[in-house]
């Protein structure tokens, strides 16, 4: 054990003082210990991102689905029922499997993908090695970390197959939809394995978010001050601290679910008549569920987000061979936005007979949180205003994340406003919004993590040539379908329909829904190029003769090219200079690593 | 599929081998103006689709709006237009445009630029200006609609069910009679109206989800929900409001333009005002749908005239004749109250 757990920061020689007891510290590990139930931290980031691919290619299949009733509500398609069977009987998707769809799509993208899959990936993966540390603060925490969230997945994965389908109420399952057996299908057995498998999500995520923040907190490297932190590392640790303040509340928003549904409580059930008959509970409220939930609901979009951010900063400023513009104003807003985070939530329930002064309160937050985010843009555009600018596949996708951040970002000043929001909420507006800039944008943020830090996972180059070609589909695809939604939000086209054909304001969508089903159609095989690239550039990718291919300042750069478990070989790296210093080094580089000293008489950024 | 697939990664493996072949360096700088010039050509072309997308939806974007503060609404929506459009178009412009003008070149160096404190605030301060315009001008509209109905305004109580809409009219005396979930019954009593109460004797209840309203008159929708968790959803008169079991959520406003307009406005002979369910609800959530018939007065007063009260109609017994004969009430100032 103790040759895997490795303390300290400055104590380089812990990793062969232990060695000693134990005979050489690099014997042959068994493969179910080194691959499986690893505490090698860059071990369970790739099974986190690989778990996490495996989740986007089935939740973004459920939209094909989805986008296939919508955009053809008339016409079968045969192929769905040799997929869904009786769900999808004569090729025509059945009204509550599509709700259960667009649950399970929404629940997987948001929290199995762009939570566990983005920040479970990222994190793991570059905090010990961005910070100077040979592992976490507790390997075996985050082993359990990586093992609770796949628990969590079985448990979404078999309630996709159970008689009564998996849980359709939505991702954000109200109650009493959700709480009632009698109100949907979906609300049965369906709804319970939900909220098991939610449940050991949040345990995950707590187990993984205390481990960063004490990590980041403890175990960086001499010289490694916090204010010589990579903004990736920043932008995780805020991320972290958002997941464990507010994991929590949606955990208890849970419990009292779970109660209700089935022990007789009735902290959100009151005054209710369904299914034939008037059921005992009294007192309750039903929006009591809508507050606990959005609490852990609105961070959440900003535990999507940061991560990104972070990427996207260290990214630009890398491929602009540049400093981040404004690096401590970077910081100051990530902080803005993770404080700001917490006191907006109820902006998604200005409709919902919550007080109107409360309602405005909460406009004038939600609105504040504009200032932070457009600091972080005009910091980026800076950065690479003369700028010397490689246009890598990671580039690319970072130059995307800006302009789909700004594009999602600007239609959140129409929703945060309650007076423009009672108007378009829960209209495709939203749908179009939320997509571009958490689901997209997010993804832009995260691909461009994969294709930069591809190399130090696996000591080989993703394809360049694939690379490309994904990022115009998926770009040009992802406009091509979320632009026009807005127009269908601002005519008051209500999201979550399943057939907008009896609707006179509605059906005259009909062709633009094609449109838009068949980009969707074509944005989901690009991601399949992806994903090809991906597995087979593990085994046949162009192999990694330097240490530090992007010529980056940064430590994991440092660490051999197939670094192994405590990351260096001898000493840990001691840091000298912020993480930016992207000028002459005297040498011909246009960098210098953050492990060489000042030269006399130079100053500190 | 598979095919394409094949072919794909074929051609990029090929170019990664030319690559290797013909020298890294020279191929990078070719790639590296390649993608500047794509990114360019990006962006025009996104430009010329955004063109092209708003003259093809334009006509079908804001409906026109039929009531009061929907103008209001839709003098805000425009303003945050310009405003989030302005910002749109200067950083997407400046961020296809710097990564074209500063593309690497072997001349090139970049500009070592930490920071600039001035700048810094400058940006810092010009969006929160921006954002305190938003702020006002969305809270006194907010204000507004969200203020006390006005006295006159007649009030109708809108309730949810899976999956249909049921209307109450207060009836001649203009009061909502209590009603108690725990009486409900599908049968004869659809929202639990207590019969002993009896201010629910003239009540009128339409099960078709048909709600009528007189135009520039102001209406009170009382809001309230029999199972789960609905929404009142009203695009053409911007507005919106959920229907939760247990509580009764309320908005008002004010219909300008009478249906019959509206067919002539639109051009669509058989355009109605709907109402959609807008919170998700179950399986039939898409099919939730009511319709809004706004008239004159007289029409109204006629139509009200032909109906009979929830209890003649739910108990067609000897003591529903003297309610059913009952004039329809066309004096809504007295005061409404629902207990």
């Amino acid at each position: 054990m103790s040759d895997v757990i490795i303390q300290g920061t400055s104590t380089a020689h812990t990793h062969d003082a232990h060695g000693g007891h134990h005979g050489h510290e690099h014997h042959e590990q068994h493969f179910i210990t080194k691959y499986i139930f690893s505490q090698d931290h860059k071990i369970i980031g790739k099974q986190f991102l690989i778990t996490g691919i495996i989740w986007a290619i089935i939740g973004a299949l459920m939209s094909v689905f989805f986008r296939l009733q919508l955009g053809f509500p008339n016409e079968t398609f045969p192929i769905m029922e040799k997929f869904l069977g009786e769900w999808a009987k004569g090729g025509k998707l059945n009204p509550e499997f599509y709700y259960a769809l667009v649950t399970m799509h929404g629940t997987i993208l948001v929290f199995f993908v762009l939570t566990a899959g983005l920040s479970g990936t990222f994190a793991n993966l570059l905090i010990p090695l961005q910070i100077g540390a040979r592992d976490m603060a507790s390997p075996f925490m985050n082993m359990l970390s990586y093992w609770f969230f796949f628990i969590s997945s079985v448990f979404m994965f078999v309630s996709l197959f159970i008689q009564t389908g998996p849980a359709s109420g939505g991702w954000t399952t109200y109650p009493p939809l959700s709480a009632l057996k009698e109100a949907s299908m979906g609300s049965g057995l369906g709804m319970d394995l939900w909220l098991i498998s939610m449940a050991l999500f949040v345990v995950s995520s707590l187990l993984g978010g205390l481990n960063y923040i004490s990590t980041i907190l403890n175990m960086r490297t001499k010289g490694m001050t916090m204010t010589r932190m990579p903004l990736t590392i920043w932008a995780l640790f805020f991320t972290a601290v958002l997941g464990v303040l507010s994991f929590p509340v949606l955990f208890s928003g849970f419990v009292l679910l779970i109660f209700d549904r089935n022990f007789g409580t009735s902290f959100y059930l009151s005054e209710i008549f369904i299914g034939g008959k008037a059921l005992s509970h009294i007192g309750g409220s039903a929006i009591l569920y809508q507050h606990l939930f959005w609490f852990l609901g609105h961070p959440e979009v900003y535990i999507i987000m940061l991560p990104g951010m972070g990427m996207a900063s260290e990214v630009l400023s890398n491929h602009s061979r540049k400093p981040i513009f404004g690096y401590t104003a970077m910081i100051i807003s990530l902080i803005g936005i993770t404080v700001l985070a917490f006191v907006v939530w109820a902006h998604h329930m200005f409709v919902t007979g919550m007080s109107p002064f409360l309602g405005s309160i909460f406009v004038l937050l939600t609105l504040l949180i504009a200032v932070p985010s457009a600091v972080k843009v005009f910091n980026w555009l800076t950065t690479m205003w003369k700028g010397n600018i490689r246009f890598t596949v990671p580039m690319m996708f970072a130059i995307g994340f800006v302009s789909l951040f700004i594009s999602g970002g600007l239609t959140g000043l129409f929703l945060g406003n309650s007076a423009l929001d009672i108007h378009l909420h829960d209209t495709y507006f939203v749908v179009a919004h939320f997509h571009i800039v958490m689901g997209v944008s997010a993804f832009f943020g995260m691909f461009a993590g994969i294709y930069h830090w591809f190399p130090k996972m696996f000591g080989r180059f993703m394809n360049n040539t694939l690379g490309y070609i994904h990022f115009f589909i998926t770009l040009a695809g992802a406009y091509l379908i979320f632009w026009p939604m807005h127009y269908e939000g601002i005519a008051g086209m209500p999201r979550r329909y399943y057939d907008y054909s009896a609707w006179e304001s509605f059906k005259n969508f009909e062709s633009l829904n094609s449109f838009i089903s068949i980009a969707a159609i074509l944005v989901f095989f690009a991601q399949l190029i992806f994903v090809v690239n991906f597995f087979v550039s593990i085994f046949r990718g162009r192999k990694m003769t330097t240490q530090n291919p992007w010529g980056s300042p940064t430590l994991e750069w440092t660490t051999p090219i197939n670094p192994g478990h405590g990351n260096w070989e001898g000493d840990i790296p001691e840091v000298y200079r912020w993480p930016y210093d992207y000028k002459d080094d005297g040498n011909g580089n246009d960098f210098i690593s953050q492990t060489t000293p000042l030269k006399p008489g130079e100053e500190a950024h | 599929m598979m095919l394409v697939f094949v072919i794909i990664y074929q051609i990029a493996k090929a170019s990664e081998y030319a690559t290797i072949l013909r020298g890294e360096e020279k191929i990078n700088a070719r790639v590296n103006r390649t993608m500047a010039w794509l990114l360019v050509a990006f962006f025009f072309l996104g430009l010329y689709g955004i063109w092209m997308c708003h003259e093809a939806l334009i006509d079908r974007m804001l409906p026109v709006s039929a009531s009061d503060h929907g103008v209001q609404y839709d003098s805000m929506f425009v303003v945050t237009l310009v405003v989030t459009g302005i910002v749109f178009f200067i950083t997407q412009t400046a961020l296809f445009w710097f990564a074209y003008r500063y593309q690497s070149t072997e001349k090139r160096t970049a500009f070592f630029y930490p920071h600039n404190n001035k700048l810094e605030l400058l940006w810092t301060t010009v969006p929160a200006i921006a954002m305190a315009v938003l702020v006002t001008i969305g809270l006194r509209n907010w204000i507004h609609m969200t203020s006390a109905p006005p006295k006159e305004a007649m009030v109708v109580e809108v309730v949810g069910k899976q999956f249909n809409w049921l209307i109450r009219y207060p009836g001649k005396d203009g009061v909502m009679g209590k009603r108690d979930f725990r009486k409900i019954n599908d049968a004869n009593n659809v929202l639990g109206l207590d019969w002993s109460d009896k201010d629910n004797a003239d009540d009128i209840i339409a099960q078709n989800g048909e709600l009528h309203l007189v135009v520039n008159k102001p209406v009170s929708l009382l809001i309230g929900s029999r199972d789960v968790i609905h929404d009142v959803g009203l695009p053409h008169f911007r507005m919106k409001m959920d229907a939760v079991p247990g509580i009764v959520t309320t908005i008002w406003f004010t219909p300008t333009i009478t249906t019959a307009r509206m067919k002539e406005i639109t051009g669509n002979k058989d355009f109605v005002y709907e109402i959609s369910c807008d919170q998700m609800c179950g399986k039939g959530h898409y099919s939730m749908r009511g319709t809004v018939i706004v008239e004159t007065q007289e029409e109204y007063d006629a139509w009200m005239a032909k109906q009979q009260t929830y209890y003649a109609s739910a108990n067609p017994a000897p003591a529903a004749d003297s309610t059913a004969a009952a004039q329809p009430t066309t004096d809504s100032v007295k005061a409404i109250t629902m207990k």
